[in-house]
């Protein structure tokens, strides 16, 4: 064993000691999640939708949430199949089940799923940090869980959020509403038009097809056309001309006045009093000479020399200083990642933190648990 | 001592940047105390733009982010949440980010569940959920929200749903809210909604650090308010604790961005000396190579 490895295993060794000594022997433990069981029951009514349908009369069933009905209302006398019940669980804080433990009651249990989900999070967390070290097969465990979970979620996403409400429910409304999207039921229709993007798609998976993959040059020839043509009119109307529009600003600045209470004071004809503002003044001069200053580095039909070449390098310098704003952004938005991270090891897995409370028990009456936090 | 620095294991550097994260985290977890914060005019503007919307009036809340940007952006879509809710205004949630559907959810669970148990699902607060194509769906549903729209996020037809009655198109929003983690996001929302019809529709929004430079030139004509990262998220949380304080024993949950910039100040004081450490030794060393 070389001297790296064997500094790793130590500390893995120290860091799993650690773990281990504040899951049993810390007073309120650490990394548990607790939740309440909610049942909900749906009763299927009869309503009447004659109105609302043009053709004859005609009775549907209407699903009705138990909590919406009269309290009178006797669910036994409903036949079996038009009741449905099912568990819903509801997260809840460590406090929350202390609470529900000295009252007496089991409102409030331990729960196991969320509690490896809690302890799965911390550790491909650590995994991928430990990427920093050196790359190792930590990393790549949750490197790889990463890509396979994302691929899937986006294949799923896009069957049930794009296929098969903008393709199937409208090129066979009937069965998708039985089979998938209950919702869409009063309005959903046939619509021709739907063919088209049904057979770009087909197209398009020719490429999997060697002797036939050339079809799929027509739809991806469409995708592209119509995407730079929406960029194209785009950024022509809300970013070029827009951006003209915006650096014309006066260079002899003005303000709405504000009286004492910070109401916007008046003239006569009840239009805002503007007053000058300096620094609005500098600001705009600022603006105007910065992008004039940044066009001319961008204008290579001259040589950079003389009054073109010092403007030019006043350019480098506002592009630079926008350059250095990007990067602080950037750093500030990375930490921010950093902390958010910490924070969850540290408040939800270790409970060495608590910054919002949900851990904050009354010392008395406190009752004494077993050291996963099951009574 | 200067060969020690000058080869020095960068493993050193992200020791010491996670320290100069994790040790604020801790003690601000501990003592729950946080900097003072004091609001600059683009996250005002962001509030006032909230602030001059009349109870009832509707707000639509694009939560275009994920996971990944949540630690940047949860805070300042849980402060618009709790803001929006606090005016009695009518939230229309949507997405365009995949995983953006989980966050408005958790965001639903943590605000308006516990905090506004009167606020009816279907009659003041629904979600849309997400839809997929980019820019397109925002093309469209300015002009026709129930061409992409017919059911929300849990299945139920919009036109059964009570606050949708009416509602033809997205200009008919008093006002747009976006978190934006990148595309499609508040660029696009610019670009394809509120350029075109710049007197219907007027958006303000948050964005991730990453972005907030390239959404700086539509300001102010195309968009009046802009949360920058989570200094603007800590500057807008600090706003809407003012002006509507949270229940007793509830504050902490809505200065989550407050919290988070003691390791802002301490990280980014690190950067500065890295920065300046790594100059020094930059001109001692050309020194020494002139000298050679």
């Amino acid at each position: 064993m070389n001297r790296e490895t064997l500094l790793w295993v130590i500390v893995l060794l120290i860091g799993a000691a650690l773990l281990a000594g504040r899951a049993m022997f810390a007073e309120n433990g650490m990394g548990k999640a607790y939740i309440t069981p909610v049942e909900k029951t749906y009763v299927g009514l009869d309503a009447d939708v004659a109105e609302a349908a043009e053709a004859e009369a005609e009775t549907k069933t209407v699903w009705v949430s138990i909590d919406e009905l009269p309290e009178d209302f006797d669910v036994d006398a409903v036949a079996d199949d038009d009741v449905v019940s099912w568990d819903t669980y509801e997260t809840k804080d460590y406090a929350a089940y202390i609470a529900a433990q000295n009252a007496g009651t089991n409102d409030v249990v331990f729960s196991l799923s969320h509690t490896i989900g809690i302890w799965i999070a911390a550790l491909l967390t650590l995994f991928v940090l430990s990427f920093l070290i050196k790359d190792n097969p930590l990393y790549k465990v949750a490197e790889s869980m990463f890509i396979g979970i994302s691929a899937a979620y986006w294949m799923v996403v896009g069957f049930w959020d794009t296929i098969v409400p903008n393709l199937f429910a409208k090129l066979a409304p009937g069965p998708t509403t039985a089979w998938a999207l209950p919702g869409i039921r009063d309005e959903a229709q046939f619509e021709l038009i739907y063919i088209v993007p049904l057979i770009f798609s087909i197209l398009l998976l020719m490429r999997l097809a060697p002797k036939a993959g050339w079809l799929s040059r027509w739809p991806m020839a469409f995708f592209i056309g119509t995407f730079c043509g929406f960029r194209l009119i785009s950024f022509l109307h809300g970013d070029f001309l827009a951006q003209i529009r915006n650096t014309i600003v006066s260079l002899y600045a003005k303000t709405p006045q504000f009286a004492a209470d910070g109401t916007a004071m008046l003239n006569e004809a009840g239009a805002p009093i503007m007053d000058f503002t300096f620094w609005g003044s500098v600001q705009n001069l600022i603006l105007v000479i910065g992008v004039l200053a940044c066009l001319v580095y961008f204008f290579f039909s001259f040589e950079h020399k003389g009054v073109v070449g010092g403007t030019a390098r006043l350019g480098i310098w506002f592009l630079m200083v926008t350059f250095g704003a990007a990067f602080a952004y950037t750093v500030m938005g990375r930490i921010a990642l950093l902390a958010i991270r910490i924070e969850f090891l540290f408040d939800d897995w270790l409970w060495l933190i608590d910054p919002t409370g949900r851990r904050a028990v009354e010392a008395v009456g406190m009752i004494v648990l077993a050291p996963l936090g099951m009574a | 001592m200067f060969e020690y620095f000058r080869n020095l294991d960068r493993r050193w550097i992200f020791l010491l940047m996670l320290l100069s994260v994790a040790v604020p985290i801790y003690v601000i977890g501990k003592t729950k105390e946080t900097f003072p914060e004091t609001a600059l005019p683009l996250a005002t503007n962001v509030f006032n733009e909230i602030e001059a919307l009349q109870p009832g009036e509707k707000v639509l809340l694009a939560f275009d982010y994920d996971p990944g940007s949540e630690g940047e952006l949860g805070p300042m879509a849980t402060a618009f949440t709790y803001h929006c809710s606090s005016r009695g205004l009518k939230l229309y949630f949507m997405a365009l980010w995949p995983l953006g559907r989980q966050m408005i959810d958790d965001n639903i669970a943590k605000v308006i569940e516990p905090d506004f148990p009167d606020m009816v699902y279907g009659e003041d607060y629904v979600n849309l959920g997400f839809k997929a194509g980019n820019e397109g769906v925002i093309k469209v549903i300015v002009t026709d929200i129930k061409q992409f729209y017919t059911t929300d996020a849990r299945g139920t037809n919009i036109e059964q749903i009570p606050m949708m009655e009416g509602i033809k198109s997205i200009q008919q929003m008093d006002l747009m809210l976006n978190v934006s983690a990148g595309y499609p996001g508040t660029k696009e929302w610019v670009q394809y909604a509120v350029t075109p019809y710049p007197k219907e529709i007027k958006l303000v929004g948050g964005c991730t650090g990453v972005q907030a430079p390239l959404l700086y030139p539509y300001i102010p004509q195309q968009l009046p308010g802009l949360l920058a990262a989570i200094k603007g998220a800590s500057e807008y949380e600090s706003l809407v604790i003012k002006a509507y304080p949270p229940a007793e024993g509830k504050e902490a949950k809505y200065m989550e961005a407050q919290r988070r910039m003691g390791p802002q100040l301490v990280a980014h004081v690190l950067m500065v000396l890295l920065i300046v450490a790594g100059n020094i030794i930059f001109f001692i060393e050309r020194k020494r190579g002139a000298r050679a």
